[in-house]
């Protein structure tokens, strides 16, 4: 419809209404009526229009064009909680602004940042995610360059606020958020949801879904700067095994080149790479080294000629080769914003090309902001010149993004395709979860970093970067042994779980400290193993968009993206929920006796999942810790089914389990995956196909089945599976029988049922043996 | 037939079976007794008793995992693997049947599919080559320790009796200081009292000459200031002397350049006398105008240099060497405080005053005489105390050598005063047992202190194997360095390794023939004995 001032478009039966007023102008997204997201609100929307140019988009693909800034805000009606932009070393709920600093998204290496500060770290995804109990929306303001945000809550927040409670009652909350950025174009979507879940799909529609990680990635990282060599690779190898802690990949930082020259390695420390692999490989553990994007200038080495002799490097405003300094003296920075580039940069990788370097060899690509020594700001100064004539200023952001992208190509390329790749990287931007890993670089050994690491990883998570975490123990400084297991603690229930110290701290493998540590270590990684390997990979089923049906989900989410009315918990840093069933509030305080944990939802049921104790939601307990057992402080929520497990079940319950063969494509190009859903409802619980498409063969079997919440004790389990006869009267001991006939036949995907009547008294359900599950 | 067929293969397996002693699989023949067939079975934790049929059902009943010693159903369970021809071991049940191959005679992976070789006999060869080329080792080794004993013991006689010799020798050596410095403090009197006497005739001479000098300079400012050349100075013709200024306002008032002539308006040669003892100290010369006054600092520098000898003589003592970073750092604060200190004014001024009063005449015969004697006595007195020093020094040495922990039988007392080296790529590093180790670029450069001997430090029931080497040079940003020695059992003393697994923590493998154990007291290293 058309007035004199507006003309409103309207969609879902006119419950959304787009308004865009002419003068002075403004865009209004409404919904029932109601105004949600106002641009240009606060008439802040503006760009500077390019010098010497008839037109703006001529202009574009000229070099060196002169000031290009640009700006717009955005109002936010009724919103009091705002979160995301990452990355800053901040708190989950972004701050007001108005009285310091903007928040910068700028890539910078910034060596052990100062905490709860606003300036840019390494990498950018420019999404702002806003909730209220009824709503969560998203701005995404897709520009790589130098890039502000201003943010105002009004009322302003009842800490620094100064206003009369009664006037504040009075005014509709909202929040004001203010872009800025040095170049581009204006291009920004708003996202509606109304729902948490929705909006995180909504996004993945934008920028992609995670990747799929192989399977071996979800487990526990050994890292440090550096292993010396290869025998000391060799040792710390099997002092896991002695010890019996289980790891699967050790990495190698910059020391394992031959002078920093990334694809090479030291012929005195690394004589025999792939044999080193192959020793790992015989344990299925995996290596991971470093490949940065610098390259040693050293016109003798055929991989810097190639790429110099190829027009692979950035270059300056005179069109020579830009140089600048990193770790291996004077360096060339690789132009991964340039399609042939990365196409040469993929090959690299190919196993004829990468001497030394075996199916089990992946990589790691950091100081990718880029890290330029004796750059501005430690990095490539903005006038330095890309592909296309493209000024760095132009796609600063992007850099590291491109060269994440090269490296996962380069890994895919060289299995033909087949196999998964997994590649880490420290810089990033939106749409960089399609790509793999990501850490939250270089941090420090103290009780403050660990706090820190969980609203960060969280705020990731927000923005669809869903495997990511922070480097165990603290990169630079010693952490002493209790704050050591902390963090292993925390650690283990994130997504990507990595130990890494830096060159000039001392030795911290996890059996260095006497056998309490040890044990306190083995507990976390193991409870790692538990969770991650088999949990995340029913996370990670969704990223890949496999099955349409499945609710969009994070790996790690905070309290409020399941408890989207309880406003106590919009704040919460230090708990989260894992998946939509497990809720975890790992021990970040030193010396702490106790923990204090919010269950949230007043009809909510929580089991200890380590004592099986229920509690009722909806309010705070006080849980006892030792060092020893940060199980405590998990709990899990009524309703929900976790397989593997546990089972916890009152009237209703299920959950999902996928399984692939754990490191090919061939889920995605061949169907191999297998998809259950567990459901259980009137005593009956169901395993069945969730998938029509899965065809994957494995020999899993159901070990156990625990149930919580169970009333009355069960007397009899009966376990039916398809085609056998009479159900009914195959009581579970004679179903063991049977089950042994058939072992090993069950790898189909017909389903199985097991019945439980629970009409006595009997805790848990006897004993279901391996219940094929496929 | 073919029934047949399989039927003979299973007997046949089933014989080769029977030559092992039938048990459950992964459960260790210590523990067979536990698992008897038709018989309930109760967990080792006593914890339940199950139907033996529940053994290795790929189901864990048992809290402690005791029922399923075979499969992996149980986190927490163990797996024991024969391993006949090699050692047996446990493994944990995660282990079992996981794709890898983890007991040499591939027990562990019975349903996995994955195909392992057994390597168990390899391994056993291999182990049989190592230990009996370590007992060879041990055995000579050992015989070498025994001489190194024996040495030692025969080593510390002979320093006890040389600390019984040079002890008394001390006493001698006592004596005769003081029996010197007795001589020496006799000749140094009248020494004294001649030096004093020429000192003092020189001093007063100087005094007449620069009483002279004062005199003539006086005369000359007095012509220099009489500019009407009256005969007079008037307090105008001091004005014209901003320098003389009495409160150095920078306003020479009349009252002022009065209050300087005595309050009067001029002065006579002879009345300017009084005058000049009054302005002398601020007067600058009209034709010198430029050179500024003798100030304070000529004390300072006369002081400067003793005290910059005295700091010099710190580092050497006590300061270890510093590495590379901080020679830089020195070197940048020494040419800091070159650029600090005050430009020199004074050196000019003092040659002038040489100059002008001449050196001090040497001494007359007399005092020479004495002078000699006392210089005399004082070269015998301190050889004498020199000779005493040293033997202290000795004797210290001896009785720190003599109680020093080299082992239950002195067996490391070889050690002492002895270094040992070994060049890698970079670095010659460098043993000294029982005093430091150290590192040096094989190329240049100054050499590195990884830390001074600290003590014994290794495990309780085997203290001495292992020496810990601390405070060395500090790393930059970090801890000092230190090293860690493990001493292992060999024929020759050597350095066989040496690392850095954390920053500036050095680990060195040294072998000696002195941490040999006797090959008769233990037989071999396994206290699991061999399943064949």
């Amino acid at each position: 419809s058309k007035t004199k001032d507006s003309v409103t478009l309207s969609w879902s039966s006119g419950r959304y209404q787009v308004r865009v007023w002419h003068f002075p102008f403004r865009l209004e997204v409404l919904c029932d009526q109601e105004v949600i997201v106002t641009f240009n609100s606060k008439d802040k929307l503006w760009f500077e229009s390019l010098q010497n140019k008839p037109s703006y988009l001529s202009t574009l693909f000229l070099f060196f064009p002169g000031p290009s800034s640009l700006g717009a805000d955005f109002c936010l009606h009724g919103f009091q909680h705002v979160y995301g932009l990452p990355q800053h070393a901040d708190r989950l709920r972004l701050r007001d602004t108005s009285d310091g600093e903007p928040y910068r998204l700028y890539n910078l290496d910034v060596f052990a940042a100062d905490l709860y500060c606003r300036l840019g770290l390494y990498g950018s995804v420019p999404l702002i995610v806003g909730h209220k109990p009824d709503r969560t929306v998203g701005v995404f303001w897709l520009n790589a360059s130098d890039t502000f945000i201003n943010i105002q809550y009004s009322p302003s927040d009842p800490q620094g606020g100064e206003t009369p409670p009664v006037k504040k009652r009075r005014l509709r909350p909202q929040t004001d958020v203010h872009w800025l950025s040095e170049s581009g174009v204006i291009d920004c979507m708003i996202l509606l949801g109304p729902a948490p879940q929705q909006l995180f799909k909504q996004y993945a529609q934008l920028t992609g879904y995670q990747a799929m990680p192989p399977l071996f990635s979800l487990g526990y990282h050994q890292c440090r700067w550096n292993y010396n060599d290869e025998a000391d690779v060799k040792a710390v190898d099997a002092g896991f095994d002695r010890h019996k802690i289980p790891y699967d990949v050790i990495w190698l930082d910059i020391e394992h080149t031959d002078g920093k020259r990334y694809f090479t390695w030291d012929p005195a420390l690394f004589p025999k790479p792939a044999a080193l692999q192959q020793h790992l490989e015989k344990k299925k553990r995996k290596m991971i080294v470093i490949s940065d994007p610098h390259i040693k200038v050293d016109p003798d080495w055929p991989l810097y000629r190639e790429a110099r002799d190829g027009g692979h490097f950035v270059k300056d405003r005179e069109g020579q080769i830009f140089q600048g300094t990193c770790w291996p003296g004077e360096s060339s920075y690789l132009d991964f914003s340039c399609p042939e580039t990365r196409a040469w940069y993929s090959r690299c990788y190919s196993f004829d090309k990468y001497k030394g370097s075996t199916p089990s060899l992946f990589v790691w690509n950091d100081m990718n902001e880029p890290s330029v020594f004796n750059g501005p700001e430690q990095t490539m100064p903005k006038d330095a010149v890309h592909h296309g004539g493209w000024e760095h200023r132009e796609l600063h952001n992007l850099y590291g993004f491109y060269q994440h992208m090269a490296t996962a190509d380069g890994l895919t390329s060289r299995s033909g395709g087949s196999e998964r790749p997994f590649v880490l990287t420290r810089s990033f931007f939106a749409g960089s979860q399609r790509l793999g890993a990501i850490w939250t670089g270089d941090n420090v050994a103290t009780w403050e970093y660990l706090k820190i690491s969980l609203p960060m990883v969280l705020t990731l998570n927000l923005t669809g970067i869903a495997f990511c975490g922070a480097d165990v123990g603290g990169f630079v400084k010693d952490p002493d042994p209790e704050l050591l297991v902390r963090w292993y603690q925390a650690g283990a229930l994130l997504p990507f779980f990595r130990g890494h110290s830096a060159n000039d701290t001392k030795r911290r493998e996890p059996w260095l400290f006497g056998e309490e540590v040890t044990a306190a270590i083995r507990t976390a990684i193991h409870a790692n193993m538990a969770l991650w390997i088999i949990f995340t990979g029913i996370r990670f089923i969704i990223c890949a968009n496999l099955h349409k049906n499945v609710k969009h989900s994070l790996s790690c989410r905070p309290l409020w993206v399941e408890f989207p009315e309880e406003e106590s918990a919009f704040t919460e840093d230090n708990q989260y929920m894992i998946g939509e069933a497990l809720l975890a509030c790992p021990v970040t305080e030193q010396g702490a006796q106790t923990v204090k944990v919010l269950l949230p939802g007043s009809d909510e049921i929580w089991y200890d999942i380590s004592s099986a104790k229920a509690y009722k939601g909806g309010k705070s307990l006080s849980l006892p810790v030792n060092l020893d057992t940060f199980a405590s402080i998990l709990v899990f929520r009524r309703g929900t089914f976790l397989p593997v497990l546990l089972l916890n079940v009152q009237a209703s319950a299920d959950g999902e389990l996928y399984l692939d063969d754990g490191h090919s494509f061939e889920y995605r190009d061949k169907k191999a995956f297998s998809l259950r859903r567990f459901s259980m409802a009137s005593g009956r619980l169901l395993c069945r196909s969730a998938s029509e498409e899965g065809r994957f063969d494995c020999d899993n079997v159901v070990q156990s089945v625990s149930i919580m919440g169970v009333k009355s004790k069960p007397t009899t389990v009966n376990v039916h599976v398809p085609g056998e006869d009479d159900p009914e009267m195959s009581t579970f001991n004679s179903y063991r029988k049977k089950f042994e006939c058939f072992k090993g036949r069950f790898v189909s995907f017909t389903a199985h049922r097991i019945i439980i009547h629970d009409e006595t008294k009997q805790i848990t359900m006897s004993k279901p043996n391996k219940v094929p599950l496929f | 037939m073919v029934m047949f067929g399989h039927f003979v293969l299973l007997v046949l397996i089933g014989g080769a079976m029977s030559a092992e002693v039938q048990r459950p699989r992964g459960v260790p023949l210590s523990k067979r007794q536990f698992y008897e067939e038709d018989k309930p079975f109760t967990c080792l934790d006593g914890s339940r008793t199950i139907p033996f049929d529940r053994v290795n059902d790929d189901y864990c009943d048992c809290l402690d995992g005791s029922d399923e010693p075979g499969t992996a159903a149980c986190p927490n369970g163990n797996f024991h693997c024969t391993n006949a021809g090699f050692r047996p071991g446990f493994i944990p049940s995660s282990r079992v049947n996981d794709g890898i191959c983890d007991c040499c005679d591939t027990t562990d992976e019975y349903n996995s599919g994955v195909d392992c070789q057994n390597t168990c006999r390899e391994l056993g060869r291999k182990e049989k080559e190592e230990l009996q080329k370590m007992a060879e080792i041990a055995k000579e080794g050992f015989m070498f320790k025994k001489q190194l004993i024996h040495e030692a013991k025969q080593g510390l006689e002979d320093k006890k009796s040389k600390l019984g010799d040079v002890q008394n020798s001390k006493k001698d050596l006592e004596a005769k200081v003081e029996a010197l410095r007795t001589v020496k403090e006799t000749a140094e009197q009248p020494e004294k009292e001649a030096k004093e006497r020429h000192l003092k005739a020189w001093e007063e001479q100087k005094a007449v000459i620069r009483m002279e000098k004062d005199k003539a300079r006086m005369a000359d400012v007095f012509l220099e200031l009489d500019d009407d050349d009256d005969g007079f100075v008037s307090f105008t013709e001091l004005q014209s002397h901003s320098e003389l200024d009495p409160d150095s306002d920078a306003s020479f008032t009349e009252a002022e350049a009065q209050g300087l002539l005595g309050g009067v308006d001029k002065v006579d040669t002879v009345a300017f006398e009084t005058v000049w003892n009054n302005i002398k100290e601020k007067y600058a010369s009209e034709s010198t105008a430029d050179v500024p006054p003798p100030g304070e600092t000529t004390q300072e520098e006369t002081r400067d240099p003793s005290s910059d000898n005295d700091s010099e003589n710190y580092p050497d003592e006590d300061i270890p060497e510093e590495d590379d970073d901080e020679d830089m750092d020195e070197d940048d604060e020494d040419m800091d405080e070159g650029d600090y200190k005050p430009p020199s004014t004074s050196q000019t001024d003092d040659k002038k005053d040489d100059d002008e009063e001449g050196t001090m005449p040497p001494y007359d015969q007399e005092t020479q005489t004495l002078i000699d004697a006392a210089q005399k006595a004082r070269d015998e007195f301190n050889e004498a105390e020199k000779a005493l020093r040293e033997v202290e020094d000795q004797i210290r040495n001896l009785e720190k050598e003599i109680s020093f922990d080299f082992g239950p039988s002195s067996e490391f007392a070889y050690l002492y005063s002895q270094c040992y080296e070994l060049t890698t790529g970079e670095y010659v590093y460098r043993l000294c047992p029982f005093n430091k180790v150290s590192q040096k670029p094989k190329f240049g450069g100054s050499e590195t202190n990884l830390g001074t001997w600290g003590k014994w430090a290794g495990p309780e029931d085997n203290i001495y194997s292992v020496m810990k080497y601390e405070h060395g040079t500090g790393c930059w940003q970090g801890p000092n360095r230190s090293t860690t020695v493990k001493l292992t059992c060999g024929k020759e003393t050597v350095v066989t390794s040496t690392s850095e697994p954390s920053r500036c923590e050095y680990l060195m493998e040294f072998t000696s023939p002195a941490i040999c154990q006797d090959p008769s007291s233990s037989d071999s290293g396994h206290p699991d004995h061999e399943e064949l």
